[in-house]
């Protein structure tokens, strides 16, 4: 089994300890990793700020990179949101039907981290040590575009030692939104504090999910406010052993 | 008056751009409590009852067929209304724009010698801007529907298309009846406030002859008009008058009797979590001695055509007015409805009123949305409200980049580089080590930055962010020795 990986372009500038913990536990189950230097961005920022021409071409660049992939694997619940439901769109308007016709025979084979593991793996139990107390954020594109279901909570509840605490209110956004939050940052602020009451109720010691945007954004609120609760990506919770534990544990 | 020193606007021409419009809701606690504690209440009663519902999600495909099929044909389906109607014995009226629909209904009060209307709760006479215009035609508008009422005595503007005065909760109500009604010892129980509107109200149901009401659907097959709604003060108004004139907007149209059916079920569920709104008028042109002897039905476009012709923004008009998007929306839950700047509020108003001004005006509204798609996933029509709203940006973004001024907007700019340098791997590489110099002036020493210039100072007002890593991902699996094995094509 050989799996491209697609870090995306903020997981490549600013979290690449998502990158390499992907990279951990995927050798770790025996997946043959490729990665393409190549790899930028999928267009969302882009697409969802307006800018349809511009998005287009990172689409097509991203279907020229990994259509001949056996699986795609992204660790970005919303960039494959963006690459499901948006690519076929902005084909049809924009691009031709050599261009669609490859879309459609890649879209099967691109999985977001946990449903590469539970669907094509077949995986649950990855062989995980992390004992901390956890609560985990379901990321909107991943709990609606994605439908991940209960694919988090049924690797999460295999880790070792994790403590996993519900978190209240799991539907509503964190208020995030790409762009959202620098075009509508004062409401974006407001609803980033509802988020966070929540989820400094649970008590936790980490904020976990599978985007690190909302993670970025939440952990970004947790840090100014002192708040001794870190976020950490779920690849970096699953990557983690007791030989080698998560680098946000260093 | 209304709240906090401050009125607002609802006029998409005049609004202020959403998030400015939003600052005095977010600077106003009182409020926020009261829109969230509403919508709680409402959203907790939606989940019951649709989680009772075992086809729910086949109720919702048929109700998006249903809407959609009627939208499909709707030219077939209002010429059909049209004749069943006028065959009852009412008079059907087609208004192109809100300036036609205001003198329609304006030249019918002059013909009745109307000094005074009672009205029934109607977004689309708000969306006309019907009430200040009568005003200032010398007709007084009484409005018989209690949010209506608590808007209209308090100077306020609605900010909820079901339940309009939301955002005022009982003990500003108890001010306000108090004052306007001079009832110096008025409880703040709910009893006693409905109690004291029931007073204010009998009176104009009993005097004034003329009502004004809109519709909740139309009928084609049978020309009947139907109104949904919780108070009874609708029945009064469309039983007791001698004549009624609804304004409805040319989409409300159903094929079926029988579609009501299937939309009476997701609109009560979606709308106040009920299993039946209390009060459904169905009535059909005039009866003789029976209810109001005239009848007239005012069909209203306002740019509603013009949504029909476009195939992604279409399904905009398949909306019933339930207002479970807004009451979804973590948006909406933050600013409630004002800050919208127009009647139509929260994901629904979001897509509705641009078009309606056709993106001429309101062309912040489509960006008042973090895109989490709770309002695609509660709306009983199957609207996809974030593809709309994706739509209309780049209608934005395509009208916006053509003015000159935009050139050298941060925001463009930097999309204009984005696309650049994600265009070429070498010059994202290299971008990512000026992006990394650059922002190394504002890391502090915790490896943090807490404050950034310009566009970034949104970011920081309430988030630090954390300073860039020194080896990027792909750099690492570069120098781990990583493989890239797939041709590019």
């Amino acid at each position: 089994m050989r799996a491209s990986l697609f870090i995306t372009c903020y997981n490549d500038t600013l979290f690449p300890e998502t990158g390499r913990a992907v990279v951990t536990l995927l050798e770790r189950l025996g997946v043959e990793i490729d990665f393409n230097p190549q790899q930028t961005c999928c267009g969302q920022m882009h697409a969802n700020t307006g800018f349809r021409a511009e998005a287009f071409s990172q689409a097509k660049r991203f279907v020229r990179q990994y259509g001949s992939a056996e699986a795609v694997v992204i660790p970005s619940s919303s960039c494959v949101a963006m690459i499901r439901e948006q690519y076929p769109m902005l084909f049809e308007e924009l691009g031709n039907a050599a261009l669609r016709a490859e879309l459609e025979a890649l879209l099967p084979r691109v999985y977001e981290l946990s449903e590469f593991l539970v669907d094509r793996l077949g995986v649950d139990d990855v062989g995980a040590y992390f004992p901390h107390r956890v609560t985990y954020h379901a990321s909107c594109h991943g709990l609606r575009a994605l439908q991940l279901g209960d694919r988090p909570g049924r690797l999460l509840a295999k880790v070792r030692g994790l403590d996993l605490v519900a978190l209240e209110n799991l539907d509503r956004c964190c208020g995030f939104g790409g762009t959202f939050a620098v075009k509508n940052g004062d409401v974006s602020s407001a609803m980033l504090a509802a988020k966070l009451q929540d989820v400094v109720g649970t008590g936790a010691e980490f904020c976990t999910a599978l985007d690190n945007s909302c993670l970025m954004h939440l952990g970004g609120a947790l840090h100014r406010q002192y708040v001794g609760m870190r976020t950490i990506h779920m690849a970096e919770i699953l990557a983690s052993t007791e030989a080698v534990p998560a680098e946000a544990l260093a | 008056m209304s709240h906090a020193g401050y009125h607002p606007v609802l006029d998409p021409a005049l609004a202020p751009p959403f998030p400015e419009a939003a600052l005095p809701v977010l600077r106003n606690p009182q409020l926020r409590k009261n829109v969230a504690h509403a919508i709680d209440v409402i959203q907790a009663k939606r989940g019951r009852l649709v989680e009772e519902k075992a086809d729910w999600q086949e109720l919702r495909t048929a109700a998006a067929a249903i809407r959609e099929h009627a939208l499909e044909n709707l030219g077939a389906y209002l010429e059909q209304f049209e004749a069943r109607c006028t065959a009852a014995g009412s008079v059907v009226h087609w208004a192109a724009d809100a300036a036609e629909a205001r003198q329609i209904i304006l030249q019918l009060l002059r013909e009745e010698n109307a000094s005074e209307v009672i009205k029934i709760k109607t977004m689309t006479s708000a969306e006309i801007q019907l009430n200040p215009h009568l005003a200032a035609a010398g007709v007084e508008v009484f409005e018989t529907d209690l949010a209506e009422i608590i808007l209209q005595l308090g100077e306020d503007e609605p900010s909820h298309i079901v339940v309009p005065a939301l955002h005022v909760n009982r003990s500003q109500v108890r001010e306000i009846f108090a004052r306007k009604m001079g009832i110096e010892d008025l409880s703040d129980d709910p009893q006693a406030l409905t109690a004291a509107a029931r007073n204010y109200l009998r009176g104009k149901f009993l005097s004034i002859p003329t009502a004004i009401g809109g519709a909740n659907f139309l009928i084609a097959e049978t020309g009947s008009v139907v109104v949904v709604e919780s108070e009874g003060n609708g029945r009064m108004c469309l039983t007791l008058p001698r004549t009624l004139i609804t304004l409805a907007g040319i989409e409300k149209v159903l094929p079926r009797y029988q579609d009501l059916e299937v939309m009476l079920q997701v609109l009560a569920r979606s709308a106040t979590g009920e299993r039946m709104n209390p009060y459904t008028s169905l009535w059909t042109g005039v009866t003789p001695g029976d209810g109001p002897q005239r009848f007239h039905v005012v069909l209203l476009d306002n740019g509603r055509s013009r949504i029909l012709a476009r195939k992604t923004e279409r399904q905009t008009l398949r909306c019933i007015r339930c207002a479970a998007c807004m009451n979804a929306c973590p948006v909406y839950r933050q600013t409630g409805g004002h800050a919208y700047g127009s009647v139509y509020p929260g994901p629904i108003g979001a897509i509705l009123t641009p078009q309606l001004m056709q993106m001429h005006h309101a062309q912040s509204l489509p960006y008042a949305s973090s895109l989490c798609g709770a309002c695609y996933e509660v709306c009983p029509v199957k609207i996809n409200i974030p593809e709309v709203l994706i739509e209309l940006r780049s209608q934005v973004t395509d009208q916006e980049r053509r003015q000159a001024g935009r050139f050298f907007d941060p925001m463009y700019l930097g999309m204009r580089i984005a696309n650049l340098v994600f265009g070429r791997a070498w010059l994202f590489h290299w971008a990512q080590r000026l992006g990394r110099f650059g922002l190394g002036f504002f890391t502090g020493k915790d490896g943090w930055i807490h404050a950034l210039p310009g566009m970034g100072a949104q970011w920081t007002q309430t988030r630090d962010l954390r300073g860039l890593p020194k080896q990027s991902f792909h750099a690492w699996w570069a120098a781990r020795g990583g493989v890239h094995r797939e041709e590019t094509r």
